[in-house]
């Protein structure tokens, strides 16, 4: 596998002008005789879909939800992050890209982390254009919050429903050209393998999620917008469905899968409650503003938070980082919510929760005056858990949340297969080792409104692609290969059922590849998993069959992909012996227990290449240059 | 505590269906009605019986996919809230509850209690958006707009489209979802140069796609999970009126998308 990450070279803030330039373009009338798919409809995959088909080419998108609309990126609260500098705070391009560098903890491209902060602009003019109803001031203009430990006012927010009012932008527009019949929707249709033809990936493999119908859908490039793998956790502020699927097969035809330990605990997510428990729901971090994090100081206090006196709570991130406080950066702020529970000093039932305290703010702002700020993330905490948190302290735990991991993408977000491109949150690029709050939309749009359309034109210029035909024997293979996964899954009957193998996976990965790992726990992780798998191909139970709307067959499937790609993601955390950003090895940390990177041997991306089943997959490195924002310790302090 | 559940059980669009009695023994109060919904089926196929299909998918109340009829109320008794949000604290042990999908000639049922919504899909692609290509952005503060529009534009824009309004309709219509999407983008400059083109289209296609009309009964704001107000109607209906008598024959009438 050849790793060329395609940088350009020069200044890098001309870097990404000097790339479109030298990139090849596609006359305007020859860009409808080309056909792409997308699979996604997120804000990568929408946004995509609606600006290729703009340009004009002709785009199939494909989702596995009953309509693009319901993709999980509209579940995000908080915010969009764009360096507009309109609170004339000292904020700019430079410093959105320094903070996101450092952020990631010097684990991201340089290159590919500026052209973000340089694009963040663009997407908020283009977002706006379409009707998206960001907050405002009274003068009309455009509101800000600060966001997730950033010393400026950057992020541009719809209430609490940011994500929410993006998608549906992207989602419009992208309907808009299905009004245009450039873009051609299958919805409930979930890509199950990628078609590869002389090494260029030129389709997919579909089921058809009300009849089963598998079949091939061919295109002159393929595009996967299909979000993250946290899902492998089964606990996760994920949306249910969110799956690998997609980007595990394509790893299985030889896509480099880029950093797969790097994944995002979450510090303010609503506590599990019990067994039956199906997901987490996230709390925005934005709560940390006015919200106050602690516990008790005594080990296994059981007394109401309101009778536990001042001087015997442990403010515990105002004491160890004076400097940010509560507003410490995601994977700090969980790693030491679990080191005070695993101290014994966690609150709530299970002893696996924080308080996050909103009784200081109350009295500064006023009951009113908070529920300006929080009131529909109050509301939700409550429909949840039915306490008040206008009395009662809100209980906050970490939860598997985002993967900066994903696909290997080079500058021009294509993996390495030819002509298959990767964007959003399922590419590696962008976040290093930890994502900044208020990133992940600003990726995914920028990805798909503004990098995508030049890369593709390029590609599609460069290439002479033949014309296959859905007879050819690299889309019955591919095919047969699903048939074939399909009848043993339905055709197994076994004792257990798909989220009981599930929930234990999960349960295996929380313990041993989450908040913090250790070799000794992750060489048991690789010894359990693979044993897990066995059992599952062994004893698992579908109900059904094929040729209907079959749910429990759906899950079977993604599980079985996860039951993989839980191993890749335990051997990529042994291999890094360092601790970086969400990646924390408990061998490697300061005497005041922060994460000690090591620049010297782990400097680099990663890259894992499929060798085959149960065969150890191979190790590339892609170096990472740092040639301005120079790797110091992160201190927040 | 113990719930009695009477579902509806259909196994595809043209099967006939029926209601099928279930009993959930040991329901814990924290758990959420889905959650509910999860240990009845992993119940169910243990015992090697077919697990009753329902749409989800983020379980935080906000992507739309779930939904079903509670007692004969759009997910349930609690007012602005989806089924994924409801919580077992919500009921009394030895509740008999009655589960049936979103009625409505426009919502084919799937299978069980998940139906096909892609009408709404239709009905945004007939003029559910601004024209504004990748690009052609003006700077984002170029055009003031203000505080209250904002506001109120986003109450509008706060639609999940999971169907309640068309599932409560005794008309079925979807007169709440498209006022909603008309309202959102009809009170922001950026959606007046289509603003009256955009109500002509999307009311054509409403009719198309064999949603009722609407005869203000209000049943569709009682169940809406995101409290979306009737005003839209009223402001839907506003736009259709001046956009009929104005138009000039330029708006397609949701011909082109059909």
């Amino acid at each position: 596998m050849k790793l060329d990450a395609r940088i350009p070279s020069g200044p890098i803030e001309q870097r990404w002008e000097k790339c479109r330039f030298e990139m090849k373009l596609v006359n305007p009338a020859n860009k409808r005789k080309y056909s792409i798919i997308v699979v996604g409809t997120g804000l990568a995959g929408g946004s995509a879909s609606a600006s290729l088909a703009e340009l004009g080419y002709n785009v199939k998108t494909y989702c596995f939800q009953d309509s693009p609309r319901r993709a999980h990126s509209i579940a995000a609260q908080g915010g969009i992050n764009a360096a507009k500098n309109y609170q004339n705070d000292g904020d700019s391009i430079y410093r959105l890209f320094y903070d996101t560098v450092k952020g990631g903890d010097f684990r991201a491209r340089e290159s590919n982390v500026h052209r973000l902060a340089e694009i963040s602009v663009n997407i908020i003019d283009q977002c706006v254009a379409q009707g998206v109803p960001f907050a405002r001031e009274y003068g009309g203009v455009l509101a800000n919050r600060s966001f997730g430990g950033a010393q400026v006012s950057r992020t541009f927010y719809a209430r609490g429903q940011t994500g929410q009012q993006l998608l549906l932008g992207a989602y419009q527009a992208m309907m808009r050209q299905v009004a245009a019949g450039r873009v051609q929707l299958f919805p409930r249709h979930e890509m199950l393998d990628l078609i590869v033809v002389d090494g260029r990936a030129r389709g997919i493999v579909t089921r058809d999620l009300i009849t089963g119908k598998v079949e091939s859908h061919l295109a002159d490039a393929v595009v996967l917008a299909t979000g993250g793998y946290g899902n492998a956790f089964y606990l996760a502020t994920y949306a249910k469905g969110a799956n690998a699927t997609a980007i595990w097969r394509a790893y299985k035809h030889g896509a480099g899968f880029g950093n797969p330990c790097f994944t995002q605990i979450h510090p303010t997510c609503i506590p599990v409650s019990g067994e039956y428990q199906s997901k987490l729901t996230l709390m925005s971090e934005s709560l940390r503003n006015d919200g106050r994090i602690w516990v008790p100081k005594e080990k296994r206090d059981k007394r109401p938070p309101s009778q536990i006196p001042e001087q015997e709570r442990d403010y515990y991130l105002e004491r160890r980082y004076p400097a940010f406080g509560n507003l410490v950066p995601r994977d700090i702020a969980s790693r030491a919510a679990k080191a005070v529970c695993d101290e014994g000093r966690g609150v709530g039932e299970t002893g696996l929760g924080v308080y996050l305290d909103f009784a200081d703010a109350i009295q500064r702002l006023g009951r009113q005056g908070v529920a300006e700020r929080y009131g529909n993330l109050f509301d939700m905490y409550q429909l949840i858990t039915g306490e008040d948190p206008y009395r009662v302290p809100m209980r906050i735990y970490p939860a598997s949340h985002y993967t900066m991991g994903g696909l290997w993408v080079d500058y021009r977000l294509m993996s390495t297969i030819q002509g298959l491109f990767v964007i959003g949150e399922a590419n590696f690029s962008d976040h290093g080792a930890n994502r900044l709050g208020a990133s992940a939309l600003m990726q995914g749009l920028a990805d798909g409104y503004f990098v995508l359309p030049y890369t593709m034109g390029d590609y599609l210029a460069n290439e002479k692609l033949d014309k296959i035909d859905p007879k050819h024997s690299a889309c019955r293979e591919a095919e047969e290969n699903v048939n074939g996964v399909t009848k043993k899954l339905l055709s197994i009957q076994g004792r257990r059922t798909v989220d009981s193998f599930h929930r234990e996976l999960g349960n295996l990965l929380w313990e041993y590849c989450g908040m913090a790992r250790n070799a000794q726990g992750l060489k048991m992780a690789l010894e359990r998993i693979p044993a897990l798998r066995e059992e599952y191909w062994q004893n698992v139970r579908v109900p059904g069959e094929n040729e209907e709307f079959n749910q429990s067959l759906e899950k079977a499937g993604r599980v079985a992909d996860f039951l993989e790609l839980a191993e890749l993601m335990c051997l990529d955390a042994l291999d890094r012996n360092e601790s970086c950003g969400g990646h924390f090895r408990e061998e490697y940390q300061t005497p005041e227990g922060e994460a000690l990177r090591d620049d010297e041997n782990y400097c680099h991306v990663s890259v894992w290449e499929y060798q085959g089943a149960e065969r150890k997959p191979a190790l590339h490195k892609e170096p990472l240059q740092f040639e301005y924002v120079l790797p110091t310790q992160r201190s927040y302090k | 505590m113990k719930i009695v559940l009477h579902i509806w059980r259909q196994k595809n669009a043209n099967a006939p269906g029926r209601m099928v009695r279930y009993e959930v023994p040991n329901v814990n109060t924290h758990m959420s009605f889905l959650e509910m919904l999860d240990v009845l089926n992993e119940d169910l196929i243990e015992k090697g019986e077919e697990p009753v299909a329902f749409d989800h998918d983020c379980r935080e109340g906000i992507c739309g996919m779930c939904g079903f009829m509670i007692n004969g109320e759009a997910h349930g008794p609690l007012p602005g809230t989806t089924v994924c949000q409801l919580h077992m604290r919500h009921f009394q042990n030895g509740d008999e509850l009655y589960l049936e999908p979103w009625r409505a000639r426009a919502f084919p049922v799937v299978k069980d209690l998940a139906v096909d919504r892609c009408a709404f899909d239709r009905i945004i692609v007939a003029g559910g958006y601004v024209s504004v290509n990748t690009g052609s952005a003006p700077d984002g503060n170029a055009i003031p707009v203000a505080k209250e529009a904002a506001e109120r534009s986003m109450d509008a824009a706060a639609c999940i489209g999971c169907g309640a309004c068309v599932a409560a309709c005794p008309n079925a219509s979807a007169s709440l979802f498209v006022g909603a999407k008309i309202s959102h983008l009809g009170l922001l400059p950026q959606g007046q140069p289509e603003r009256y083109r955009r109500a002509l289209n999307m009311a054509a296609r409403m009719k198309q796609e064999a949603f009722g009309s609407c005869t203000n009964i209000g049943a569709c704001e009682a169940v809406c999970p995101k409290s979306i107000k009737l005003e839209v109607i009223a402001r839907m209906n506003r736009d259709f009126l001046v956009g009929s008598w104005t138009d000039r024959g330029e708006a397609e009438r949701g011909e082109a998308a059909a």
